[in-house]
C-alpha cells in the first residue's frame, strides 16, 4: 500500500440516548493510501455513515485520532477545519435532498467557488462548465435549471459535480448509489471510476451492497455493530472471507441466477441494539462457532494472512 | 395447467398530471395457477406497484382502470365495497415495502392482529389471541406473547416485516402479494424474509406475486417472471429459462448492470445509457427503443406485441429478439 493519505486511529463516537451511551463508532482504526478507494459495508446501524462524517468532523469524535496526510483534523479550529474541507468532500445517498431546491445547478455547483474565495465570475463560470462537462451533464442546458428538473440519477451527477469542483484528494461517499436504479447504478459507478481517474481521488466508499462495493474498491471494510470484523484486499475477502460475518453477508447476497440456490444457513436473529452490545465479540450472538471465549474476551484485529486482518478468535482461514 | 387463480385482462391504469394523463400500466395481460409464484420486475416508474394495486382495488381515487382482473371466477373490477372487503384477507392479502407505515403505531401489535382474526373470520378475543401467538411463531418471532403487548416502533425492521407477514397469512390467503417486502431491510435480514415468504408459501399451497426491482431476488424464488418496462410486460417466461435465454434487450441490460461477484474490481459495468420515457409522452414505437443498442427505424414506428411467435414458452415485446 501506498503512504496512507487518510489514517483513523483508534476512533470512538459516542452518542447520548436517553440516559445511555450509545457508541456508534468503538476504537476503529483504519487507513487509506493515496490514490486507493476503501469500501466501507456493514447492515444499518452498525456506524458506518458516522465513522464517514467523524473523518470529517461534522460529528467531532469522543476519542481516537483522525490524520489527514499528516494533519491531525479532531484538535483543528474551526476556521482552519474549515480550509481543510476543500480538500476532503462528501457524497450523500439522497441527491435531491441535498440540492437546495430553490437555487439553480449553476448556482449549487458554483458554490463552493464562492466560499473557497474564487472571486472572478469568469472563472467560475469556466471552472462549473468544465465538471458539468466531466459528469456528463451538457451546461448549457442544466445552468440554469432547478434540481426537480433532474432525475435521482441526473442529481447525483450533479452532486458529484459539486463535491468535485474545488479539486479534493479525499470523496467519502456514503451509499452514493443505493436510492438509484439498476440501470442508473451503473452508470453512477462507472462516473465515479472516470472522476477517480481523472482528478486523482482517494475515496471511501461507504455502502451496505457488498456487489456495489466490489466494483469500485481496491480494499474493503466490514463494520458490524461499531467494530471492525475483517479488512482485507477486495479479491481475497471475496475469494476466502476470515470473520464469520463476512461470509453471512456474502451468502445473503440474492444472485441473480436460478441455478443457484439461496443458502439456507442464515442464521436467525438481527443485530443486537448498539445501545447494549453484547461482551466480548458484538457477532457472538448471531455467530455459528461462537464458544465460551467469544463472550470474555474482545477479539482484536490481527493479521490472518497477507493483508488480511481479522477481529476473530476462530477465523475461518 | 390448472384453472387459473387470478387472470388480469388488458389492464390499463392512468394517471393524472399536470402535463395530461400518465399511462402508468399499459395494457397488462397475466395468468396465475393456484400455488404458483410470479416475480415482477422493474424499475421506479415501471407499472409494477400500480399493477399490484389495480389487482388489489387499492388504487387511488383520480386513477382510471380499464381491463378485466378475473380472481376465482369473479371479476374484482365490478364488485362492491362489501363484497370486496370481504375478499380480502381470506382470499387477497398484501405486504407491503415499508412495515412502519402499513403497521398502525398506536395500536398494539396483538390489536392488529386480533382485529383482522375477529373482522374476517369471526373470532372470538381468547381465540384470536391464542391464534395470534401462533401466527408469531410461525413467522419466526422469539417470545410472541409479550410481542403481543409491543407496540410497532419496539421492533426491528425485520420483526416489523414478520409481523406484517404474520396479519396476511392470518386468514390463509389463497393469493398474496408482495411488494418489495425487503427492500427497506438490510441483505441478511432480506435473506430470513425471503425464506419465510417461500417456507410459507409452499406450506399453504398460496400463490404468489413477488413484486421486486432485483432480479437476484426473483431468481431463485419464483415460478415463472414477468420484466415490466414503462408500463408494459415487455418479457415472460418461466424463471430458469428467462435466466437462461433473454429475448428482451431490456432484460438482458438490466442483468448486465447488477455488479457480478465473480468480476475482479474496477470492472466497468455495462450501464444503460439514458433513462425510461415520459410516460405522458407515449412513444410511438416500442418504449425501450430510444435506450436500444439493436434499435432501428421499425422499432421507431411499430410497437411490438407480446408475443411467442417461435413457440418457444416465453412471452417477448421485440422486434429483433436476442
Amino acid at each position: 500500500m501506498t503512504a496512507p493519505l487518510l489514517s483513523v486511529r483508534n476512533l470512538v463516537v459516542e452518542y447520548p440516548v436517553g440516559g445511555k451511551t450509545l457508541s456508534a463508532v468503538a476504537d476503529v482504526s483504519l487507513e487509506v493510501g493515496k490514490g486507493e478507494t476503501l469500501g466501507l459495508v456493514g447492515e444499518s446501524g452498525c456506524g458506518k455513515s458516522t465513522l464517514g462524517r467523524a473523518v470529517l468532523q461534522l460529528r467531532r469524535p469522543t476519542a481516537g485520532k483522525v490524520v489527514f496526510d499528516g494533519t491531525e483534523l479532531t484538535g483543528l479550529a474551526a476556521e482552519k477545519m474549515r480550509l481543510m474541507r476543500r480538500r476532503l468532500q462528501l457524497i450523500f445517498q439522497d441527491p435531491i435532498a441535498s440540492l437546495n431546491p430553490r437555487r439553480t445547478i449553476g448556482d449549487i455547483v458554483a458554490e463552493p467557488l464562492i466560499i473557497g474565495g474564487v472571486s472572478d465570475k469568469a472563472e467560475r463560470d469556466r471552472r462549473v462548465r468544465e465538471v458539468l462537462t466531466a459528469v456528463g451533464l451538457d451546461a448549457d442546458l442544466v445552468s440554469g435549471r432547478l434540481p426537480h428538473e433532474f432525475s435521482g440519477g441526473q442529481c447525483q451527477r450533479i452532486c458529484i459535480a459539486r463535491a468535485l469542483i474545488l479539486e479534493p484528494e479525499l470523496v467519502i461517499c456514503d451509499e452514493p448509489v443505493s436510492a438509484l436504479d439498476v440501470s442508473i447504478r451503473a452508470q453512477i459507478l462507472n462516473l465515479l471510476e472516470d472522476m477517480k481517474r481523472r482528478y486523482g481521488l482517494t475515496l471511501l466508499f461507504i455502502a451496505h451492497d457488498l456487489a456495489v462495493v466490489k466494483a469500485v474498491s481496491d480494499r474493503i471494510a466490514v463494520m458490524y455493530l461499531g467494530k471492525l470484523c475483517e479488512v482485507g484486499p477486495t479479491e481475497k475477502l471475496f475469494a476466502q472471507p476470515a470473520h464469520p460475518y463476512t461470509a453471512l453477508l456474502l451468502d445473503a447476497i440474492p444472485v441473480p441466477d436460478p441455478s443457484v440456490k439461496p443458502t439456507a444457513n442464515i442464521p436467525v436473529g438481527e443485530p443486537p441494539s448498539p445501545l447494549a452490545p453484547p461482551s466480548g465479540c458484538r457477532f457472538r450472538t448471531r455467530c455459528p462457532r461462537a464458544d465460551a471465549v467469544c463472550a470474555e474476551v474482545v477479539p482484536p484485529l490481527r493479521e490472518i494472512a497477507d493483508g488480511q486482518f481479522a477481529a476473530c478468535h476462530h477465523p475461518l482461514v | 395447467m390448472s384453472a387459473p387463480l387470478l387472470s388480469v385482462e388488458g389492464i390499463t391504469v392512468d394517471l393524472p398530471t399536470p402535463r395530461g394523463p400518465l399511462r402508468a400500466v399499459d395494457g397488462v395481460d397475466l395468468t396465475l395457477a393456484p400455488g404458483s409464484t410470479l416475480g415482477i420486475v422493474g424499475e421506479s416508474g415501471c407499472g409494477k406497484t400500480m399493477l399490484s394495486r389495480a389487482i388489489l382495488q387499492l388504487l387511488p381515487k383520480r386513477a382510471k382502470l380499464g381491463g378485466r382482473i378475473m380472481f376465482a371466477g369473479r371479476d374484482l373490477v365490478t364488485l362492491q365495497p362489501e363484497e370486496l372487503r370481504r375478499l380480502r384477507g381470506p382470499e387477497l392479502a398484501v405486504v407491503f415495502q415499508d412495515p412502519m407505515t402499513s403497521l398502525n403505531p398506536v395500536l398494539t401489535i396483538g390489536t392488529q392482529i386480533v382485529e383482522t382474526l375477529q373482522a374476517h373470520l369471526g373470532m372470538d378475543t381468547v381465540t384470536a389471541m391464542r391464534r395470534g401467538v401462533e401466527l408469531l411463531a410461525a413467522v419466526g418471532i422469539p417470545a410472541p406473547e409479550q410481542r403481543l403487548r409491543q407496540y410497532p416502533h419496539q421492533l426491528s425492521g425485520g420483526m416489523r416485516q414478520r409481523v406484517a407477514i404474520a396479519i396476511a397469512l392470518s386468514c390463509e390467503p389463497k393469493l398474496l402479494i408482495a411488494d418489495e417486502p425487503t427492500t427497506a431491510l438490510d441483505v441478511t435480514v432480506q435473506a430470513q424474509i425471503l425464506d419465510l415468504l417461500a417456507r410459507e408459501q409452499q406450506r399453504r399451497h398460496m400463490a404468489m406475486i413477488l413484486i421486486t426491482h432485483d432480479l437476484g431476488v426473483v431468481a431463485g424464488r419464483t415460478d415463472e417472471v414477468a420484466v415490466m418496462y414503462a408500463g408494459r410486460v415487455v418479457e415472460r417466461a418461466p424463471t430458469p429459462k428467462l435466466f437462461t435465454r433473454m429475448r428482451m434487450p431490456y432484460t438482458e441490460a438490466l442483468l448486465a448492470a447488477i455488479p457480478k461477484l465473480d468480476s475482479p474490481p474496477h470492472t466497468p459495468l455495462p450501464a444503460i445509457a439514458g433513462r425510461p420515457p415520459d410516460q405522458t409522452r407515449p412513444l410511438k414505437g416500442c418504449s425501450f427503443e430510444p435506450r436500444c443498442r439493436y434499435a432501428d427505424d421499425h422499432c421507431r414506428s411499430a410497437k411490438p406485441p407480446l408475443a411467442d411467435p417461435e413457440r418457444a414458452g416465453g412471452l417477448f415485446a421485440c422486434w429483433h429478439p436476442l
